[in-house]
């Protein structure tokens, strides 16, 4: 770490000057995700890297850099050799061996631990489906660096775009390109942020504040925590220059207590910023003081919406309030205050780095830039992938994501959680914007996207997400506290077969007036996954009603197990029935107990002659 | 004033202010938009969407009660889509509702049922509801409310108003989603949270689930009787409600309804909890008379007779001072009216007093020698606009908590304030400036930061020189008086006292606030002329929300000191030694007026003690407890001829009585209280008196006939409009005109409108008078043998003697017993911890209390309040009296404590 503080916009370019011309007889590095991989062993992998390089007198050589989340989780551990650009998966620290003398020594790689995608094997990270049709300009750290290491940021330019903007550009400047960008809110709503940095910088008050909300809640998506804990300095950087923009001092990230690696990588780059003076009194030897400081969340889901959140930072109860007044009116202490998105933060410094016209190019025209999504469900890649606004679904499933698990049928894409919705098959060849997505009946939301197949009932979708919403209610207002309880009971009474068609219209009649009386974000979007469903997939829902079936065989009130004259009387069910439910003599078709059977389906996973039906 | 503009509702033109929200701007003007979660003393949340609203250009419906209107906005609040999504809700909060309307005592009251039965909720939505299970919550065992949630909105208004009116913040949601209920931080019992059991949680609640403890069952609220009356506890004067139960005669519960002065529906928990004792059963329903030694029930006519025989036979044998008349202040201004009258008409004496005398006729006297007039200059609604406030001696979100809303209201528009008091108090914690100066050291403070004034020359040289006199001699006495020496005689840090100077002299406007801490000493009634000087000399007084305020502790104090039931004064404070007054009233009672000079209470004890004074009729008023020295008043008035007492309860003075008289309490008779502010108010009989017991005003009539002065009224206004033709300062008044609203005196004709402040342009007296103040200490101060300083007050839930309050469970529960605070310093010295019974003496007496013992007082003091008849406080304080007024040193007198009962300890 160097010790000399920045006093000026040359000092940081010498800085990366230095830091670049220090890699002179670097032979390779070693990138090891140590963030979501580390539960897969990454840090034994690592271990072992250092240990076999130091034996070989490698270790000036050969960095060993535990860096962000690489994007292709389904791979977990992964690991990149540069500059070689050879990607494995799946490494246990025996493979360390071969890959230091195949790899790094003689620059070969090892096909074994290559990731295989649609038939295709390849070594080569830039060969493989699932980064072709990536675009990485929010994420081009992500993975490269090490996150706890500011001089591995500030080499790849990290820093350098805001000192630049705020010793070159005026305040009024800066949002004007804000705006000319067309960047919209990450957070799920697409407010344009420049216009909301407008807002609050012409708002009234002697001290205003900028937040980021990095208070991730929607099951499913991870890309607020993989920037956070794989490239936190990108965050400090957007949020340096909305502060110079509006007028802030101070700033905050509310971030989820959930996120231990996050709150840890935030606070070592916070300390680092500080200790180079990119943070704290007389930025870059500007008249421009802003310092950041770290809160943590309790883990409640409303917290992600503005005013709760402002709540929860004032120290009160997070629950919403009435807009107007805007936060950027009166926000945190009734003070004017900017909050943004991680993701819309860590766009910024791309913004001042290659000016708004070459921000735009990229990206639909009401939808600039790319987007982060949170790829997971029954989808072979799963991970994290930033995508030009505009992609279709098929890219994203298909092409990205390697296509559906197991060979199965794709039925529907979730997209932005809670509030979202459920795009059908049909909609696969679709641009995803965030005005495309709406008119699907989903949102853009923040990023999570969860793909399901015919296995995934959506009936059962809507009640779990309902299951949530009413969990996470924060119990202010009537429709959302009270309505979600109430359509929640009757999906439960859908899913047990006990309702009518009647309770449809119902549904229907609720979600409308949830939506339009509810208070804040959650009760308005509430119903949503509920409305997608009933609109794409009704016949799900009049099956379970009319037939009391459940054709995905999820909910177990409406199955029944039986076993069919397919059987081979192999007992291959037999032995894994948890409650002995199964009996029958070996080749001969056995028969279920359906007193005993506690409806699990291991007998039907477990058939091979498909002689299970339900 | 904010501009006017024009918005249109349902196809109607409306006018309202800029800056109201739609809710705000429909009031009243015939468009009733339905709400639960607002309370127009809260700010606005949109909580519970039974407002919203269409505005043309708005996405979808928005919240009235948060909407901000704008010019020429298009509102519609009555389309098919909005009600119909207001059915919706109100569905939802039914289904959420797990109780029924035939079993709540809240029935018709409750707005969910109205909204319920307007919207027409289907019956078997209104059944499906589930009903929790009985679970503890935090109200569980509490005998002030009840909080059910089954019938709970979760509209959390409880929870604000505990937070923004009171600044109690007791009340929390806990929970998220459909388990959401109010509770406690960390789900504490009420009684042991921070909770003061004012109860406004429950006059705000939209439904039953907050709910008067002892009025369940007792009657339904659509059946309830309610009669517009005023408090009778402090001398704020809220105008309550005495809901009853017209087949039981009982009142069932106190509420007050929003929009009237001076509380604006808010109450404290005396006001709301603490009317138990009307129904008590030691209440006195007959007669008594003292035979043998003992008590026997008599009739009303033997008892009158006996009366008037005894005390007109002392009269003639023993002269005019040989007899006394205590009046009450508890009572109505025309019974304290007639008690004066029936001393100087039947009795011939001017030995006539009431309780100010205990309290605040310092202020009477100070006020009255520096501007002519001795009451609070300013109004309770001026309050929340005065920008510096100067509290001195006072604790006000104790003894008048609904001042302190205003106070608190005043602080949340950014006042600065200024607390000087001893003690550490709720609002000395809040103040900017806190002097914690030595008990009995006011005027060196006071003369020090006047002396620091002119020194900066921060004073208000203009009003100074046109407005007041004796200006020169005034400062020629300052000199003497620097805020160093100050600061090591108050023992405070000198910064202070500057900052406290700056911010009083700056203030626009400061005012000033005080009570007893400033009138119970031995230089009370200088102390009151200092803090006139302060004001004067400032300016800071003769405007809205500035001057100088003593706020007075009983209902009907002001009232009792306007009525003339003091020795030297008739009603309207004519002066009786003004020869043109004694014979104004001569002639309209047809009487030859007194000759004597006449006493005070704390004289009518001493001359009792010489063998002076031989009869005493003593009304509403307990001596034996009040009085400092108990043991010596004691023995004084057993040297009495005759006693009669006139009572709602056998008091401890009662108990030495001859005569004892039974009378009613203020909710069973019709009359007026004059508060603090000098508003003359009604209060109206709810309620039957139990047993024989009689109206005060009719039994004063009967014994002044039997006395030999006939004496008959058909009702208190009949009483009030010959007082006012004889009172200038009331000659406006009468029932008819005070009948909503009451009136501030000055109001001289009937068609003046009552004065909102005292001394615009210029003083009562001409001139304002700058008195010349020495320092003197306290008569009697700390030493080896008692080392403490003992002061003593009051505190939130009780009252006065607490013979009313502690008839009350809720209050009961909460506070009971007595207690000494003292400073963890001092108890560790001694061994003392905190509950542990210790004994406090003096050289008057001994009482045994729980040390309560922390960082309130600071080392070397003691409080204790005076409300336990069992452990009576006064039995320790110092029968010394401020020079002019005879009032007693309650806040200053030298203690010891000891751990076991006996010996003093240092």
């Amino acid at each position: 770490m160097t010790d000399k503080k920045i006093n000026s916009l040359q000092d940081i370019e010498q800085l990366r000057e230095q830091l670049l011309s220090g890699h002179k007889d670097s032979k390779a590095r070693v990138l090891i995700c140590m963030t979501g991989c580390r539960a897969l062993g990454a840090g034994s992998v690592a271990a072992k890297f250092r240990e076999n390089l130091k034996s070989l007198s490698l270790e000036t050589q050969v960095a060993v850099v535990e860096t962000g989340c690489i994007g292709i989780c389904a791979a977990a551990p992964v690991v990149l050799i540069e500059p070689y650009e050879y990607l494995y998966g799946g490494v246990k620290p025996e493979d360390v061996e071969e890959i230091i003398a195949e790899t790094i020594e003689k620059g070969q790689p090892v096909e074994r631990l290559a990731v295989t995608q649609n038939g295709e094997v390849s070594a080569k990270l830039g060969e493989i489906g699932f980064y072709k049709k990536q675009k990485k300009l929010v994420l081009e750290n992500c993975g490269r660096i090490d996150p706890k290491r500011i001089e591995d940021a500030i080499e790849r330019g990290g820093y350098i775009a805001a000192i630049k903007a705020v010793t070159e550009k005026s305040e009024q400047q800066i949002i004007d390109e804000m705006i000319e960008s067309g960047l919209r809110g990450r957070g799920g709503a697409g407010f344009p942020a420049g216009v909301k940095w407008n807002l609050c910088r012409k708002s009234d008050g002697d001290e205003k504040y900028i937040i980021c909300n990095a208070d991730e809640g929607d099951p499913g998506a991870f890309m607020d925590r993989a920037l956070l804990e794989g490239d936190p300095h990108r965050v400090i950087e957007g949020m340096l220059v909305a502060a110079y923009a509006i007028g802030a001092k101070l700033g905050f990230i509310y971030v989820r207590a959930e996120y231990p690696i996050a709150v840890e990588h935030i606070n070592i780059a916070l300390d680092q910023a500080r200790g180079l003076g990119l943070l704290g009194e007389k930025i870059a030897g500007l008249d421009f003081s802003f310092d950041i400081e770290v809160r943590m969340g309790a883990g409640a889901f409303v917290c992600g919406e503005e005013t709760a959140l402002i709540g929860s930072l004032e120290g009160r109860r997070g629950m919403p309030n009435s807009r107007p007044p805007f936060p950027a009116q009166k926000g945190y202490m009734g003070k004017p205050t900017n909050i943004n998105n991680v993701e819309t933060f860590a766009n910024v410094p791309i913004i001042m780095k290659n000016g708004p016209k070459s921000y735009s190019a990229v990206g639909t025209e009401k939808s600039k830039g790319t987007k982060i999504f949170a790829l997971a469900g029954k989808v072979k890649n799963t991970g994290l992938v930033e995508v030009p606004m505009g992609t279709t679904l098929r890219e994203i499933v298909y092409d990205i994501g390697g296509g559906m698990d197991k060979g199965r049928k794709f039925k529907a894409a979730q997209l932005g959680g809670p509030s979202g919705g459920c795009i059908p098959a049909k909609y696969l060849d679709n641009e995803i914007d965030y005005d495309s997505v709406q008119q699907l009946g989903a949102i853009m939301g923040s990023g999570g996207l969860i793909v399901m197949d015919e296995l995934t009932c959506m009936v059962d979708i809507a009640r779990y997400f309902l299951e949530f919403v009413q969990a996470e209610s924060c119990g202010k207002c009537t429709p959302c506290r009270a309505g979600t309880k109430k359509m929640l009971e009757i999906l439960q009474s859908i899913c047990r077969g006990a309702a009518r068609l009647s309770d449809l219209d119902l549904l229907e009649h609720l979600a409308g007036h949830i939506k339009k009386a509810s208070l804040c974000g959650l009760g308005q979007t509430a119903p949503n996954p509920v409305l997608s469903t009933l609109s794409s997939f009704k016949e799900e829902y009049v099956q379970h009603i009319a037939e009391k079936k459940c054709a995905a065989g999820v909910c177990k009130d409406l199955l029944s197990y039986e076993i069919i004259e397919a059987c081979t009387g192999c007992q291959a069910c037999m032995r894994v029935c948890p409650v002995e439910a199964i009996t029958g003599e070996k080749k001969q078709q056995h028969s279920i107990d359906k007193d005993k059977c506690i409806k699990c389906g291991q007998c039907f996973d477990v058939c091979k002659f498909q002689a299970v039906t339900r | 004033m904010s501009e006017t503009i024009n918005i249109t509702v349902n196809g109607k033109e409306i006018a309202a202010k800029q800056g109201q929200t739609i809710l705000e701007a429909v009031r009243g003007k015939g468009i009733n938009i339905p709400h639960l979660c607002s309370d127009r003393r809260l700010k606005p949340v949109g909580a519970c969407r039974m407002c919203l609203v269409e505005v043309e250009g708005q996405k979808g419906p928005v919240t009235a009660c948060t909407f901000e209107i704008k010019p020429g906005m298009i509102v519609e609040t009555e389309t098919d889509e909005i009600r119909a999504i207001r059915k919706t809700i109100l569905e939802l909060l039914f289904y959420e509702h797990g109780a029924v309307c035939s079993t709540c005592d809240d029935m018709g009251e409750c707005k969910l049922q109205r909204y319920g039965y307007e919207y027409k909720i289907a019956d078997e939505v209104i059944k499906s509801s589930e009903t929790m299970e009985a679970i503890r919550n935090h109200t569980t065992g509490n005998k002030a409310l009840e909080y059910n949630p089954n019938k709970c909105i979760r509209c959390g208004r409880c929870i604000r108003i505990c937070e923004e009116v009171q600044g109690v913040s007791a009340l929390t949601f806990k929970g998220r989603a459909s388990s959401v209920l109010v509770s406690t931080a960390f789900d504490i019992a009420l009684n042991d949270s921070t909770c003061e059991l004012c109860g406004q949680c429950i006059s705000t609640c939209p439904t039953g689930a907050l709910y008067e403890r002892r009025a369940k069952g007792r009657g339904q609220c659509k059946d309830l009787v309610r009669t517009r009356t005023t408090c009778t506890y402090c001398g704020v004067g809220c105008q309550i409600d005495l809901n009853v139960n017209p087949r039981t005669g009982c009142i069932i519960r106190v509420t007050s309804e929003k929009g009237y002065v001076p509380n604006d529906g808010n109450l404290c928990v005396k006001g709301r909890f603490g009317f138990d004792f009307v129904h008590s059963p030691e209440r006195l329903t007959k007669p008594l008379i003292r035979e043998n030694g003992q008590f026997r029930e008599a009739t009303w006519d033997e008892a009158i007779t006996l009366t008037g025989k005894r005390l007109s036979e002392i009269r003639s044998k023993h002269g005019p001072d040989s007899i006394a008349f205590l009046s009450s202040c508890r009572c109505t201004n025309e019974e304290n009216y007639l008690m004066q009258k029936t001393a100087r008409t039947a009795g011939g004496t001017n030995n006539i007093d009431q309780c100010a005398t205990t309290c605040h006729a310092p202020t009477v006297a100070g006020l009255a020698s520096a501007f002519g007039s001795g009451a609070m200059t300013n109004s309770i609604n001026e309050i929340q606009n005065v920008q510096t406030l100067f509290i001195i001696g006072s604790n006000p979100t104790e003894a008048h908590p609904i001042i302190g809303l205003e106070m608190k209201k005043a602080l949340a528009k950014g006042a600065k304030l200024v607390v000087c008091d001893p003690r550490k108090t709720w609002i000395a914690k809040r103040a900017d400036v806190h002097i914690q100066h030595k008990p009995g050291t006011d005027n060196m403070l006071i003369n020090s930061m006047m002396n620091y004034i002119i020194e900066k020359k921060l004073y208000n040289q203009e009003f100074v020189t046109q407005r007041c006199e004796n200006f020169e001699a005034f400062i020629a006495n300052l000199r003497d008086y620097t805020i160093e020496q100050a600061a090591d005689v108050c023992r405070v840090d000198a910064d202070l006292i500057r900052q406290a100077a700056q911010m009083y002299a700056g203030g626009t406007p400061s005012s000033i606030f005080y009570t007893l801490g400033i009138t119970e000493h031995t230089c009370g009634t200088e102390n009151v002329q200092n803090l006139a000087n302060l004001a004067m000399l400032c300016g800071q007084i003769g405007k809205a929300s500035s001057g100088v305020n003593p706020l007075r502790g009983q209902n009907n104090v002001q009232g009792g000191c306007d009525m003339g039931a003091i020795y030297s004064v008739l009603p309207g404070y004519q002066k009786v030694a003004d020869a043109g007054v004694r014979e104004k009233f001569s002639k309209a009672w047809g009487i030859k007026f007194p000759t004597n000079t006449g006493g005070r209470v704390t004289d009518f004890i001493e001359k009792a003690g010489e063998g002076v004074l031989r009869g005493f009729y003593c009304f509403g008023e307990d001596p034996v407890l009040s009085e400092p020295n108990q043991a010596n008043v004691i023995k004084n008035l057993k040297k009495l001829e005759f006693i009669v007492c006139q009572e709602i309860f056998m008091s401890e003075t009662a108990k030495l009585a001859d005569v004892v008289l039974p009378a009613t309490s203020w909710a069973e008779k019709d009359g007026t209280f004059t508060n603090t502010e000098r508003r003359v108010q009604r209060i109206r009989k709810a309620v039957e008196a139990p047993g024989e017991a009689r109206p005060d005003w009719e039994i004063i009539c009967m014994v002044s006939t039997a006395m030999g002065y006939p004496m008959s009224y058909n009702s208190p206004s009949e009483i009030f409009d010959e007082m006012a033709s004889l009172t200038p300062s009331y000659g406006g008044m009468s029932f008819d005109r005070i009948d909503e609203v009451g009136l501030q005196w000055p109001c001289p004709t009937a068609e003046h409108q009552g004065t909102l402040f005292l001394h615009k342009d210029k003083f009562v007296r001409g001139l304002g008078l700058f008195h010349v103040i020495k320092f003197r200490e306290p008569a009697e101060m700390p030493d080896d043998e008692y080392p403490f300083i003992l002061s003593t007050g009051r505190t939130l839930y009780n009252y006065n003697i607490g013979n009313m309050t502690q008839k009350s469970d809720a209050i009961r529960q909460k506070q009971s017993k007595n207690f000494v605070e003292m400073h963890y310093c001092d108890a560790q010295r001694l061994g003392v911890t905190c509950g542990e019974t210790i004994t406090v003496s003096t050289r008057r007496g001994k009482v045994t209390a729980a040390a309560a013992v922390g960082q309130r007082v600071q080392p070397g003091a003691l409080w204790m309040p005076f409300h336990f008849v069992d452990q009576p406080t006064n039995k320790l304080t110092n029968d010394a009296f401020d020079n002019i007024t005879r009032t007693g040193e309650y806040k200053v007198c030298a203690a010891a404590v000891s751990k076991d009962a006996g010996t003093g300890t240092k």
